[in-house]
């Protein structure tokens, strides 16, 4: 990941680079959005505190990815422009952030999943030849390894806490497995960009992706989900009918206010 | 109070009893008006305690309820920023709760006896908080109006006469002095941006106003207040008992006032008018006058029985009801972990 690129195939590598910021900041944003709907509603004040922090973070890696994306696509357009002002099929983020997780349970198997991976991803960008994306990886993969910590320690509690936790948590594996693939799915943009250096290649890190999670599910006693389909389609804008709801809560206010300033 | 003979434990003989506890009283409020801090282990009178478990139980559950009306709006903030600034705030107020119910705990109740009696409708939050939060600028004109008395109500606290509440306060006075700057903000970018907008915040100062005036500072405790003179008189008189405890260092009165000249000013900064037409400056007082709040019409448009009143406690109810098996869960697994649970119904969950 060392090699200088210069004209047109630097500026093919920055589009293609837009793209995938885009869609880790859409990861980012959407998951926050769920976990917004979480606070006041959780089951100790100590959740509530813990899930809007950890809200809190995924709010600003999406404000920086959805920027450097504008930057990198040279539109010019905002992080605000990328969250308020895109259509449901414009969003770019995993299946996985964005279904209904059901309870609490479906909350941290849906964590278990996402931090992991995002934890792997990061730390790898970090060697990223963007000198931004990298930059920023650094600061990223530090705040969701304390997530991770947060989701372990659930997983764990829950799995070996009473029947009824074990058995919430198993059913919310269930709910979120099928679409984990997907955040390792290697697709032409992901091709392109992990021949030029500018990426991870997606293989190696769902390896220790499942490594690590299986070690979690294993000291919580828990099986692990071997899903017998898995879902794909949110990286090309197809996503699942709860997302529309999800996406018209997130941009009601700014759209009402046409020019507004905030 | 270290040393003194207050903090030595009481165990009178019979007929002694009701003697050595006017001594301890009366040494108890003599070490009081030295401005000395009372801290968990030393002997303090019952009146004392119930005031304070009371009085904090009060502002933790105000804490928490409070995070509703705002917490309603992360899904909704309308730029990235502002639902960072959003969250970072609504997580401040469960901060805030956790400090306080901690404190409150010193005094030897506990949490969840508190949030029991919160949900059962026995102990009371602020009733500000009964209002809906209609829109975003609502947002704003809860952090500018509400924190705002808030800041006001409780920078008096920090120094009040039990420790570990003053300690906690120290706290939470920092935090609520940020978010009023943060509400003010918001509310300046919508006075600086579209008409509409502009309506917007105006709209929310305009049913905000009042609840911040009226509710965060309690009923009238001074006669010159205007209020009616029964309410006035008791009023003064709770007032006067947690003055001379140290709980309390300012009337409700002298509070609400230092808020009115506050916000006047800020309101004029920012070009909103507050839904008052009896404030003016008076020269002669040096504070601004404002209209009389009418009690008696207020407190009959805001019972307890309103429909947002209803939906405040059942939302916090059925997030407490909805997580009960997650918080039996931690239980069970910090009790195993601990090696407290050897047999019964956890060791069978997990088989
Ligand atoms: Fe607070
Ligand atoms: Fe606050």
């Amino acid at each position: 990941m060392t090699e200088t690129v210069t004209g047109p195939a630097r500026q093919g590598t920055d589009a293609a680079l837009a793209r995938y910021a885009v869609r880790l900041g859409d990861d980012a944003l959407v998951l926050a959005q769920q976990l917004c709907g979480w606070i006041t509603r959780a089951p100790t004040i100590e959740e509530d505190l813990a899930l809007s922090n950890i809200a809190l973070d995924l709010v600003g890696h999406a404000r920086t990815l959805l920027a450097l994306g504008g930057r990198l696509d040279g539109t010019g357009r905002t992080e605000d422009d990328f969250a308020f002002l895109r259509t449901e099929r414009e969003f770019t983020n995993a299946l996985l952030v964005e279904i209904p997780d059901g309870d609490f349970a479906g909350t941290v198997a849906r964590q278990l999943a996402y931090t992991h991976h995002a934890v792997l991803l990061y730390e790898a960008l970090a060697a990223s030849t963007d000198p931004e994306l990298a930059a920023f990886a650094v600061r990223a993969a530090k705040e969701v390894a304390y997530h991770r910590r947060h989701a372990d320690d659930w997983v764990v509690r829950l799995g070996l806490g009473t029947a009824e936790s074990a058995r919430r948590m198993r059913a919310g594996l269930e709910r979120v497995w099928p679409c984990t693939a997907e955040l390792f799915e290697e697709d032409a943009l992901v091709r392109g960009l992990t021949a030029a250096g500018a990426v991870p290649a997606p293989g190696p890190l769902r390896e220790r992706w499942h490594e690590e999670v299986a070690a979690v599910l294993k000291r919580a006693g828990l099986p692990l989900p071997a899903p017998k389909w898995h879902a794909t389609g949110g990286r090309d804008g197809l996503h699942t009918e709860a997302f529309g709801p999800l996406v018209a809560e997130l941009q009601s206010v700014h759209r009402q206010f046409p020019g507004g300033t905030w | 109070m270290t040393g003194s003979p207050a903090r030595a434990a009481a165990s009178p003989g019979a007929g002694e009893e009701a003697a050595s506890q006017a001594r301890l009283t009366a040494e108890f409020e003599a070490l009081l008006a030295e401005g000395e801090t009372v801290e968990p282990r030393d002997w303090m009178p019952d009146g004392y305690r119930r005031m304070l478990i009371r009085q904090i139980a009060q502002h933790a559950h105000s804490e928490i309820i409070g995070m509703q009306p705002e917490g309603a709006w992360l899904t909704r903030a309308p730029s990235l920023h502002r639902k960072s600034v959003l969250l970072a705030k609504v997580q401040d107020e469960a901060g805030h709760g956790l400090y306080l119910y901690s404190a409150a705990e010193t005094l030897g109740v506990d949490r969840a006896e508190l949030l029991a009696a919160l949900h059962r409708g026995q102990q009371r939050y602020a009733a500000t908080f009964n209002h809906p939060a209609l829109t975003w600028a609502d947002t704003g004109a809860v952090a500018w109006l509400t924190d705002g008395a808030a800041v006001i109500n409780q920078a008096p606290l920090c120094h009040t006469s039990y420790g570990p509440y003053a300690r906690a306060m120290r706290r939470v006075c920092q935090e609520e002095a940020f978010h009023v700057r943060q509400g003010y903000d918001l509310m300046k970018a919508l006075c600086e941006g579209t008409p509409a907008q502009k309506a917007m915040a105006q709209d929310a100062v305009d049913r905000w106003w009042l609840p911040a005036v009226a509710l965060m500072f309690g009923p009238p405790d001074t006669e010159a207040a205007g209020g009616d003179a029964k309410t006035a008189a008791l009023g003064a008189a709770v007032s006067r008992r947690a003055i001379a405890w140290g709980i309390k260092r300012h009337t409700n009165d002298e509070l609400r006032q230092r808020f009115v000249d506050h916000c006047v000013p800020q309101a004029e900064r920012l070009g909103l008018t507050l839904p008052d037409p009896g404030i003016r400056w008076n020269e002669e007082r040096g504070h601004y006058d404002f209209g009389p709040v009418d009690w008696e019409l207020y407190r009959g448009a805001l019972g307890d029985d309103t429909h947002t009143a209803r939906q405040r406690l059942a939302h916090r109810v059925a997030a407490h009801e909805d997580g009960a098996w997650v918080r039996e869960a931690a239980a069970a697994y910090a009790a195993r972990q601990s090696g407290a649970d050897t047999a019964g119904t956890s060791t069978e969950a997990v088989a």
